[in-house]
């Protein structure tokens, strides 16, 4: 019997574009022929090469779409690969999400043993450590109520206990730490801290740049499908966040009505937006900027009839759609003739934490002219020399504000009248 | 670590691209059974919720068109069967709405679970099978009511009424071989969420629910014999009401096109299976 846990060789995964998101219907079958050869087909997972020995704790990063949860779904068998082969020695227990298969109907209690049936854990198991599980979960007045009715904090915290109780011989989580608060979600990382040192493999895909340091000693790194690096973890993860500074992330066009959907169809008529782009230190085009850089974005735009005047916004968001700041160019001097315009935004000092941001653009004239409601996606990466979990991602918010606590002193001796009298 | 995991010898799986023949999954849902039997608790247990009548509603179903059943096929339609015609419809319709919600469930499954067979891996046939089985409760109470209505009609069960569950795994297997094509088909194609419930409209009245089968002629005869559903309720009332005869030829029929569908289903299905969370 091998030491290795999971061994991958030349694993690929092919994926038929289109094929994913459409809801095809029979007519569409029916005239095949019209479309075949017009479908465009990608690689998300290609040539992947390595194996983790038992125990071992192993990191996965990489961008968005690098490839990273089509591994972790070939290794728990959700999907097949397209070339390649797997062996995965042991009881594989996976985590691509928390609270697969609740029933908002169920009572909490119902949704443990529900939950961990799923997940794969034996009744008698979940039995013996339900009581375990609700108190981790902080539910415990709540668990004979349906979960339909608990806050979205309950159910997660709720869901991610089950899953934290799960003891398969290999761990593989992907990104489920970015749930819950601050303090829960510090709670799940000494989970997965006891779950390493407790001698099971873990796979672990995160873009928490921290936990990944804290958690595993080795990490791979995915990029465009293919195993870029593949090492210490220290090693890795400072590759990563160099390339992130000059990722070839194309200018975003935004001639795409796609992007326009949400808006009536009255807009646009006369100004239309064209593209934009975040602009790194040599004005290359860039996805990801770290966090101590200025962000600077170039957007052009197309007149097509004469406007006597026009304001610009650029509108910075979260993507699940705060609003974290606005930028209002004022009213252009001139009238704008026919023709194509550019001009840039820069914010020297943007403060946004370490995270995925999204960009909305709208051109006002006498009328409301062009909106785009996320015209495009960037990343505000840590800063390279940063070790620290301090400012990193989700742990302090969308900002990052700088303060100063004062030393401690005591006050032991001053105040010695009871506080309650 | 849990005890089970250091007795068991650690096997190695090896996952490989998907070849043309696979088999058909049946030992992995075995391994799986307490699943299914979680799932099928789950869909049991969320059917009535929030439902003032609650599981009324599996009764209220057979009955109520029954009541409809008698008032148009009987009173005016001057259709007759050899046990009253109420008893004769209710029966008949007891065992229909179990086909017809199981194959309808069933070939939802797969979209409806799709938040789990896309996150988790576990044998696909058990979200499949779970309706199934759910199902079974809902016709249980409907087969109160048949009681309650044979005992109205001062009606005891004959002899061959042992062989009721015989029918009712006749009616499941239908539903499973069928239902299994079309929630592999209903991945890819949507459609299926539309042309199942016409599709078993259509269907009941191709069955002998409303009429006894002997209305049927001539050319139309052999054709009729050929819908699975047909042997099966005739046979179905024969053990329970002992309405008309044993027919050997139909209960054959039925019994190879439940067999040949199953097979059919399991085969598609499996088949397709593994693309199944890449789909939809």
């Amino acid at each position: 019997m091998s030491s290795s846990a999971i061994e991958v060789y030349g694993l690929g995964k092919e994926y038929v574009l289109g094929e994913r998101v459409s809801f095809p219907t029979l007519r569409d079958a029916l005239s095949r022929r019209r479309h075949r050869g017009r479908r465009d087909r990608i690689w998300a997972l290609r040539d992947a090469n390595f194996e983790i020995a038992r125990g071992e704790a192993v990191g996965v990063i990489g961008h968005n779409g690098a490839g990273k949860t089509t591994l972790l779904k070939i290794l728990s068998r959700i999907t097949p690969p397209t070339e390649g082969e797997v062996r995965v020695t042991g009881h594989v227990g996976s985590l691509l999400e928390v609270g697969t298969g609740f029933h908002p109907e169920l009572t909490g209690r119902d949704n443990v043993y529900l939950n961990g049936a799923i997940l794969g854990m034996p009744r008698r198991e979940i039995k013996r450590k339900f009581d375990e599980i609700v108190a981790f979960a902080e539910v415990e007045r709540f668990i004979d109520t349906p979960v339909k009715r608990y806050s979205s904090g309950m159910y997660v915290r709720l869901a991610f206990a089950v899953a934290a109780h799960l003891e398969p011989d290999i761990l593989i989580v992907d990104e489920v730490l970015a749930v819950g608060d601050a303090s829960f979600q510090r709670k799940c990382l000494g989970k997965m801290d006891e779950v390493r040192t407790g001698g099971r493999t873990v796979l672990f895909v995160s873009h928490n740049m921290g936990a990944i340091r804290t958690l595993t000693p080795r990490a791979i790194w995915l990029d465009h499908g293919q195993i870029a690096e593949d090492g210490p973890t220290a090693q890795v993860v400072q590759a990563y966040l160099e390339s992130t500074t000059h990722t070839d992330s194309p200018v975003v066009d935004l001639d795409d009505e796609a992007l326009r959907r949400t808006v009536g169809k009255w807009m646009a008529r006369r100004v239309r937006w064209e593209s934009i782009a975040l602009l790194g230190p040599r004005d290359e085009p860039v996805a990801s900027m770290p966090q101590n850089m200025p962000l600077r974005f170039e957007v052009t735009f197309g007149v097509r009839e004469p406007v006597r005047f026009l304001e610009l916004y650029l509108r910075v968001k979260t993507p699940d759609g705060l609003w974290v700041f606005t930028s209002f160019s004022g009213q252009f001097e001139e009238a704008l003739e026919r023709g194509r315009y550019t001009t840039r935004c820069t914010f020297d000092d943007h403060r946004l934490a370490p995270g995925q941001y999204v960009v909305e653009l709208v051109a006002r004239g006498a009328d409301p002219e062009d909106i785009v409601p996320s015209a495009m996606r960037f990343e505000v990466a840590p800063a390279v020399v940063e070790e620290n979990l301090r400012y990193s991602g989700s742990w302090t918010g969308v900002v990052r504000v700088e303060s100063e606590w004062a030393p401690l002193e005591s006050i032991e001796s001053q105040t010695r009248e009871p506080l309650v009298g | 670590m849990s005890v089970e995991a250091q007795q068991q010898p650690q096997q190695t799986l090896v996952i490989r691209p998907p070849g043309r023949f696979g088999g058909l999954g049946l030992r992995d849902l075995w391994r799986f059974r307490e699943l299914v039997a979680f799932m099928t608790w789950r869909d049991v247990k969320v059917r009535y919720k929030q439902t003032v009548l609650g599981a009324l509603w599996a009764l209220l179903q057979p009955f109520m068109t029954m009541v409809v059943f008698t008032f148009v096929f009987n009173h005016f339609g001057k259709i007759k069967a050899d046990v009253p015609y109420p008893l004769f419809s209710l029966a008949g319709l007891a065992l229909w709405y179990y086909f017809a919600n199981a194959v309808n469930l069933v070939s939802q499954s797969l979209v409806a679970n799709a938040a789990v067979i896309t996150k988790v891996y576990l044998p696909r046939l058990t979200v499949a099978i779970s309706p199934l089985l759910a199902g079974l409760v809902d016709f249980l109470l409907a087969l109160v009511i048949v009681g309650g209505t044979m005992a109205y009609y001062g009606f005891s069960p004959p002899a061959q009424v042992v062989l009721v569950p015989v029918f009712v795994l006749l009616a499941l297997l239908t539903a499973l071989g069928i239902g299994l094509a079309l929630a592999a088909l209903n991945v890819r194609y949507r459609d299926v969420r539309y042309a199942v419930p016409f599709a078993l409209q259509i269907w009941l009245y191709a069955s002998p629910i409303a009429y006894p089968s002997s209305y049927v002629h001539g050319t139309y005869r052999t054709l009729y014999s050929l819908n699975p559903m047909t042997g099966v309720v005739e046979g179905f009332r024969w053990a329970l009401l002992g309405s008309g005869h044993f027919q050997a030829g139909s209960f054959a029929i039925s019994l190879g096109a439940a067999l040949v569908l199953v097979l059919v289903g399991l085969v598609y299905f499996s088949r397709t299976e593994r693309v199944f969370a890449d789909v939809v």
